[in-house]
């Protein structure tokens, strides 16, 4: 964009204040940004950095429990800190939209999504409803939605959360707006659909030559998206630059450290030549209470010590067969074998020295731990009832397991896990597995709710206590990274299916199963052409779910995998 | 559709399953009660043969089990036997009775329902605001006020020192509809004041239970009016719990309903009960249960089926 450059959005010293224990806070510190007409910035940084806080202050809005307390918000020369309430909401849906992180739940689930896009048109009068329909069956077709004649008269749960994303960023552009706030709009999507939502994105705003502010956690991401980049840490920027220039060369250590962060790799560990797997999953169908078949013929070994991670998207039935390893899903067909012996198929039916081998850490801490028990007890209660212990042992217990994950005990004792960062929840959640003393642990998601910075410290603590304990993981996610840093072996899932399964350096080196390649080839890259190069190579029509499609079941490769 | 009709099928047959269980219930805890019907009816002074005879009459010879058999499949057909004190067909009655209560039910409904929903809503659009006070305070001095002592206070003001409408609410088979509604006014209106809070406040609690839900700050971010924000998105997905507190009171509004039928002296089911119950009118106290509790069943099946009439997932499958 080397044309005139009109200033669209100037935000100058910008203060925003959070209630929280009665009293009001500084949680953005004096920020300025400058967006120009058609441009689009990055804004990343950890969460609680207050990108979405900034976000929704260039709409002018605070959401409930935080205040505008000082500066000054112009956009395209209007004052939005002492305009009206009603000049503000004035210009939101018209000169300035939204996309929200979940297009699933920010989608009225009682309207039909025609009707939610028209809304914004039709409030401010600009088109008639027929009109406005058929606009949004234009941006349906523009954003390569399926079936844009119809699928806007659908209800969101009706559509899939890729199709929705790309619904949500046709709405924001029903009034075509100047600029639009993309708040994480792909976290909660599949690489491979992400893809698809990065596309329509970018392809869109530059037709409309509309500005934009997109805010992420993921650099891989905004360095696809933005002109330039502004980094965040705790309401306050930490620097700003064109993308290539903050890429190649940042200036702040806090940056660099954020750059740097896939570094952690664990050294690859590989089968015993002969042994027998701890944990063997044979030939499992399961399906939930009168539901459709989620698993087919799942199998997979995992051994002593190890590190087996089950990747595939949403929906490809990882967690089911957690639920199965764990006897908490009994499967229609097939077994689970711990040391070549039958496991009992329901947890009811399994010995305690049986159920303790097999434990669980889950994705959100925040919902696994009970907010209103003490830390002590919530690692205590599976040692005592385990182990039998009392008292003294069982404090010395709780003691020796804080200090194995790095918390001091003394100071987390009595604490109660809403005191507690998502990191330190998380290591409680590792403390109350390792209480048990398992010898293998389901890993659900583990890292995926927390920022990257944290989670390395996460897995580098597994790791650790794998090294000390010879624990086996199972670890289940959909981030190809964590994979990288961590697997040993990997388990590729599509559909309820094994698709591909061997030693991760393996995996990682051609050739693959199409749907592997998939997979491989849809986790951003750094690199800024990284998504232009990739749909030069494959074709607009040829990402994310089109893609998935198209994987013919009788290609030799996808049929020779399971053999 | 079809799953829906299913449901209801399910839930109909469940309700029919929990009315046979109530019914037996009903029948034992009357057996329960101590006394001897036969005793009752016929006084002190009865001498033991007329006591046998007629025991034999009213089938109390017969074992608990046949008499609950015959009176179940007289049930069915509603026909409850006849009354021991009045020897009048039980169902012919209370009949009417139950007619009359329906009535004032509904009259109660009809004003109460939507004004707590609209109330409700408003005092959503305007929480903690004065307005928003007020209506709290009011509604809920009014359902904690007995309600017999609002009856009284409304026939105070509006029957003796206004003159509006009548205190007694006694009915005349030759009225007309718009006499009826004029008549029976005080004893809806005292209805209308206990019921209205609980909905208003459900409501209320639901719209602003969904305020912190990601679309309706969407909807906020779309520039969409307060007012806009809250009946158009935020009431469609509140109607569940809000149906529920609404078939409760209904059902209250049938079954509850004994102090007002007394202070106004309006010929309803609740009286009816109440002086079976003193006369040991065992058929009729029998039937009144069973009409209670046949009400609560659809009245909740109703509001089941209304909660899932008002969820698009259920509506309309994937």
């Amino acid at each position: 964009m080397t044309k005139k450059k009109e200033v669209l959005l100037k935000i100058r010293d910008l203060k925003i204040q959070g209630y929280s224990d009665e009293t009001w806070i500084d949680i953005i510190k004096g920020v300025d940004l400058t967006l120009h007409r058609g441009e689009v910035m990055g804004l990343i940084g950890e969460s609680g950095a207050g990108k979405s806080t900034i976000g929704a202050a260039c709409m002018g809005y605070a959401r409930d429990g935080t205040r505008i307390s000082e500066g000054s918000i112009e956009f395209d020369g209007m004052e939005l800190t002492t305009a009206s309430e009603s000049e503000r909401r004035a210009l939101r849906g018209s000169r300035i939209a939204y996309v929200a992180q979940s297009a699933a739940a920010s989608f009225n689930p009682a309207h039909k999504i025609i009707d939610q896009h028209t809304e914004a048109p039709l409030q401010y009068r600009l088109k008639k409803r027929l009109e406005a329909q058929e606009d949004a069956m234009d941006l349906y077709e523009r954003l390569r939605l399926p079936n844009p004649q119809e699928i806007g008269f659908r209800y969101p749960h009706q559509v899939s959360g890729g199709q929705l994303q790309r619904a949500m960023t046709a709405m924001a552009m029903a009034c075509r707006p100047d600029l639009i706030i993309f708040d994480e709009p792909t976290t909660a999507l599949d690489v491979t659909t992400q893809i698809e939502v990065l596309a329509a994105i970018r392809d869109i705003v530059e037709q409309f030559n509309t500005a934009a502010i997109y805010i992420t956690h993921d650099l891989a991401v905004v360095a696809q998206m933005a002109d330039t980049i502004k980094v965040l840490l705790k309401g306050e920027e930490v620097e700003e630059a064109s993308t290539k220039e903050m890429l190649d060369n940042p200036k702040e250590d806090y940056t660099k450290s954020l750059w740097a962060v896939r570094s952690f790799e664990s050294p690859q560990r590989y089968r015993p030549k002969d042994g027998v797997p701890l944990i063997s999953v044979r030939n499992v169908d399961a399906a939930y209470t009168g539901g459709e078949k989620v698993l087919d013929d799942v199998s997979f070994d995992i051994y002593e010590g190890m590190t087996v991670a089950v990747v595939g998207e949403s929906g490809s039935g990882k967690s089911t067969t957690a639920r199965v390893i764990t006897g908490l899903l009994p499967p229609m067909k097939g077994e689970v074998l711990f040391k070549g012996k039958p496991f009992p198929a329901s947890y009811r039916d399994r010995t305690k020295d049986q159920l303790r081998q097999c434990q669980m850490i889950y994705q959100m801490a925040d919902t696994a731990l009970n907010p209103k028990v003490r830390i002590s007890e919530i690692i205590g209660r599976p040692a005592a009832f385990y182990s039998g212990l009392k008292g003294v042992a069982l404090k010395n217990r709780v003691d020796e397991l804080l200090d194995l994950i790095e918390l001091e005990p003394s100071q987390y004792y009595n604490r109660y896990p809403p005191e507690l960062s998502g990191g330190q929840k998380q290591r409680i959640g590792i403390a109350r597995a390792l209480a048990a003393e398992p010898t293998f642990i389901v890993c659900d998601e583990v890292t995926s709710a927390l920022d990257q910075l944290v989670a390395e410290g996460i897995l580098r603590l597994l790791d650790r206590l794998q090294n000390e304990m010879n624990l086996a993981y199972m670890f289940i996610t959909h981030d190809l990274a964590t994979v990288r840093s961590i697997a040993d072996e990997v388990v590729v899932m599509q559909h309820g299916k094994v698709v591909e399964q061997g030693p991760k350096d393996e995996m990682f080196k051609p050739p693959h199963h199409p749907y592997t390649d998939l997979l491989l080839s849809s986790v951003p890259e750094m690199d800024p052409n990284w998504l232009t190069t990739l749909l030069e190579e494959r074709g607009v029509d040829n990402v994310g779910d089109a893609a998935s499609a198209r994987i013919d079941p009788n290609d030799p490769k996808v049929t020779g995998a399971n053999a | 559709m079809g799953d829906i009709l299913g449901l209801v099928a399910k839930r109909l047959g469940l309700g029919l399953i929990i009315l046979l269980v109530i019914s037996v219930i009903i029948f034992f805890m009357v057996e329960l009660l101590p006394g001897d019907i036969a005793q009752a009816v016929l006084g002190q002074g009865a001498t033991p043969e007329n006591l046998a005879a007629l025991r034999k009459e009213m089938g109390l010879d017969q074992p608990a089990v046949v008499r609950y058999l015959g009176w179940l499949k007289g049930a069915v057909v509603f026909d409850f036997g006849n009354s021991i004190v009045t020897g009048a067909s039980v169902s012919e009655t209370i009949g009417e009775r139950f007619a009359n209560t329906l009535f004032l039910a509904t009259y109660a409904a009809v004003i109460a329902v939507p004004v707590s929903i609209v109330l409700g809503v408003l005092v959503a659009l305007l929480r903690n605001s004065i307005f928003d006070r007020v209506a709290n305070v009011a509604t809920l001095t009014s359902i904690s006020s007995p309600e017999f002592f609002l009856g009284y206070i409304l026939i105070l003001y509006f029957a003796v020192n206004w003159g509006m409408f009548p205190a007694i609410a006694s009915l005349r088979a030759d009225m007309s509809f718009v006499d009826l509604l004029h008549r029976t006014f005080l004893p809806a209106l005292t209805l209308v004041l206990v019921v209205t809070a609980h909905m208003m406040r459900m409501t209320r609690a639901a719209i602003i239970n969904l305020l912190a839900s990601p679309y309706i700050e969407m909807a906020r971010l779309k520039g969409t009016p307060p007012w806009k924000v809250i009946v158009r998105h935020a009431l469609p997905n509140a109607w569940a719990p809000i149906i529920n507190v609404v078939a409760l009171n209904l059902a209250y509004l049938i079954t509850g309903v004994v102090l007002v039928e007394v202070v106004f002296v309006y010929p309803g089911i609740g009286q009816a009960l109440v002086d079976a119950v003193s006369k040991r009118d065992f058929p009729v106290v029998q039937a009144c249960c069973l009409i209670f509790a046949a009400t609560f069943i659809l009245l909740n099946l109703a509001a089941d089926v209304g909660a899932i009439l008002t969820n698009p997932r259920l509506r309309h499958p994937k």
